[in-house]
């Protein structure tokens, strides 16, 4: 009996190795498999063949990892933007996320200097300047402060960018994809600076990174004492080094270029520092040829995420519209959905939770004949912000402002499903 | 009795004020004081009124030499821009035209910031490796380049806070927003005016990463 027993686990391991060997060979048709016609082998009533042997065991993948039919949703860049990967940004694919969280391996990065790789133990925050006491914090010493945990959206001044003077990148990713939506745990400045004491004159904060740009953007006092805070994890577990590991500055529904990564000083001064990124980047050219200067909200603003130009509609009948929305002055308070090009507007469910300054989860059931439509969503915040027209913006700004395009996107589904970013006039 | 009064009193200021006042000075014991030493090496940053900047001098005529060797790969030999890389000379009269050319000289509005720059980031990849002197003589040199100093101009720590840039009156402040017209959360719901007609597609303008479609 004990010699069968011995016998079957033997074979049962035999066949273990087979199934990783036809595992493979899935692996391999992956993109057939995920775009075309499901396999019948594997439907009703025949049993599938995941079912007919074991899976994988414990500690395959000691870090798990999204299912290998998941490849496509990936943060992606456009090459053209810029003249080297260290210097340069790629896309959230929100199009293909669920909820308002968004994975750590997912958030859209943006470098100036590429990723540092830091050691914790190496890791040292100063603070100098207009305090009562210059000093040192390990990284070890900053987890020991009160620790607070904040879910916040991190925008890029610059998501949209491209879009000013017409419809340019056929993708909801690559023309809203430079937000993303963490819980962040840290320690909030306000309590930070009981350790140091602060001088009366102390008015601006700059803030500075490690890493090979050096980053540095100057914060005005009372947001540093009102919301900011320096973030060693996100989403429960450590920065991603693309993140700034191992802390960053959280400047709460503020652009997301002063959210300094691999923060080493905060320096106390008694007027703005006036850095590279404050003067010739992130301030609004108009069209009389002046420039808005510490722009430093982020809008309300919403997208329809599906349908979307990734995402098609294949078949008729009923779909669930889905969308973003958030606001860096607040609470989105409703976003409302136009299938007409916004002659016509629908107010769409808002999900829980609905959290301020934080990515917020719309939905709206459509029904879908083979006709066109042009979709648009419309967000408004507990400020009664409503999200403006791209013809507004252009109104009061002109096309050549890069930053701040908060407007309504249109996407046009056309009579075979396929969607279109399109500018309507 | 007497001597027991003493001794608590003498407790009394020796210690416990002492730790009372510690306290309520550093409330948690966290961190550590910050040497001088510790500072220098990392305060780097330069002010609009030359606060900050490091002792050193240099001249557009030395800094020709180290440009051409450590800056001219990426941004061109007279400052033109390779590839993406930025245009760092010229741009003047083009802000309030359709094709803005923001550079030093057409844009940056302080000196200072060009300092502060340069030497904490450039050469891109070789952060912080020219001296001061190396790095005033690269800035005297576009600055020189974009027709704001002479070139035997000798830019220093005392001066460069008083560079006048072309363009420090370019920028507006404070911020405007919100500047839309909408700020009553009520947007209209039924037959609303709105232009409908298709005026231009993203896919005739073909530039989107062809990797695309989910």
């Amino acid at each position: 009996m004990k010699k069968n027993k011995k016998k079957k686990i033997k074979i049962n391991r035999r066949e273990l190795l087979a199934g990783t060997a036809s595992f493979g060979a899935i692996a391999l048709t992956t993109k057939v498999v995920n775009s075309q016609e499901a396999n019948p082998n594997n439907l009703p009533p025949n049993v599938p063949e995941w079912t007919a042997e074991l899976g994988a065991g414990v500690d395959a993948n000691p870090y798990g990892m999204p299912s290998e039919f998941e490849k496509n949703v990936i943060r992606r860049n456009v090459e053209w933007l810029t003249a080297s990967t260290e210097s340069s940004v790629n896309f959230t694919p929100i199009q293909d996320l669920e909820g308002i969280i968004t994975p750590n391996g997912l958030c859209f990065e943006r470098h100036h200097g590429g990723v540092s790789i830091i050691n914790p133990k190496d890791y040292r925050l100063m603070i100098n300047g207009l305090v009562d006491r210059e000093m040192i914090f390990t990284l070890d010493d900053l987890k020991r402060f009160p620790q607070t945990n904040k879910f916040y959206f991190l925008e890029c001044a610059a998501n949209g960018g491209m879009e000013w003077k017409g419809s340019q990148l056929n993708g909801c990713q690559y023309t809203f994809g430079m937000v993303h939506n963490v819980q962040y745990t840290g320690v909030k400045l306000s309590d930070l600076i009981l350790e140091t004491g602060l001088k009366p004159k102390a008015k601006w904060v700059l803030a500075e990174g490690s890493d090979s740009s050096g980053m540095t953007r100057s914060i005005p006092i009372e947001k540093i004492l009102d919301d900011c805070m320096i973030a060693w994890a996100m989403n429960g577990e450590a920065l991603r080094s693309e993140q700034g590991y191992p802390a960053r500055l959280v400047v709460p529904g503020w652009e997301g270029n002063m959210w300094v990564k691999w923060l080493r000083r905060l320096e106390f001064g008694d007027m703005p520092y006036m850095t590279r990124e404050e003067t010739s980047k992130y301030t609004d050219l108009l069209p009389d040829g002046k420039a808005r200067m510490f722009t430093w909200v982020m809008d309300a603003k919403s997208v329809v995420t599906s349908p979307s130009p990734e995402k098609a509609i294949f078949k008729k009948g009923v779909h669930q519209l889905r969308g973003l929305a958030w606001s860096g002055r607040g609470k989105i308070k409703r976003v409302d959905v136009s299938l007409d090009g916004g002659k016509n507007w629908e107010t769409a469910k808002l999900h829980d939770p609905v959290l301020s300054k934080s990515l917020a989860r719309f939905t709206l059931p459509f029904e879908w004949n083979g006709q066109e439509l042009l979709v648009q969503s419309r967000a408004i915040d507990e400020t009664n912000y409503v999200q403006p027209t791209i013809q507004e913006l252009q109104k009061l700004r002109g096309v050549n402002s890069i930053y701040h395009n908060n407007s309504i996107a249109t996407w046009k589904v056309n009579k075979d499903g396929t969607v279109d970013n399109v500018r309507l006039g | 009795m007497f001597d027991l009064v003493r001794k608590l009193t003498i407790f009394f200021i020796m210690i416990a004020i002492p730790i009372i006042l510690h306290a309520s000075e550093r409330k948690f014991n966290l961190g550590k004081i910050a040497t001088k030493t510790e500072i220098a090496g990392w305060d780097i940053d330069v002010r609009p009124d030359g606060v900050g900047a490091p002792i050193g001098s240099g001249n557009a005529i030395d800094g020709e030499e180290i440009y051409a060797e450590q800056c001219a790969s990426c941004h061109g030999d007279f400052g033109e821009g390779l590839d993406r890389w930025p245009e760092l000379v010229g741009g003047e009269d083009s802000l309030d035209t359709h094709d803005p050319v923001k550079t030093t000289g057409s844009y940056w509005p302080y000196a200072s910031t060009m300092y502060d720059y340069i030497y904490r980031a450039m050469p891109f990849g070789v952060a912080q490796s020219l001296t001061h002197d190396e790095t005033y003589s690269v800035v005297a040199y576009l600055l020189n380049m974009n027709e704001i100093i002479e070139e035997d101009f000798v830019l220093n720590d005392k001066n460069i806070g008083k560079i006048k840039m072309p363009n420090v009156e370019g920028f507006l402040l404070p911020d405007p927003r919100p500047d839309i017209s909408n700020l009553n959360g009520k947007p209209c719901m039924k037959n609303c005016v709105s232009p409908t007609k298709i005026i231009g597609k993203a896919r005739d303008i073909d530039v989107t990463p062809e990797d695309e479609k989910s």
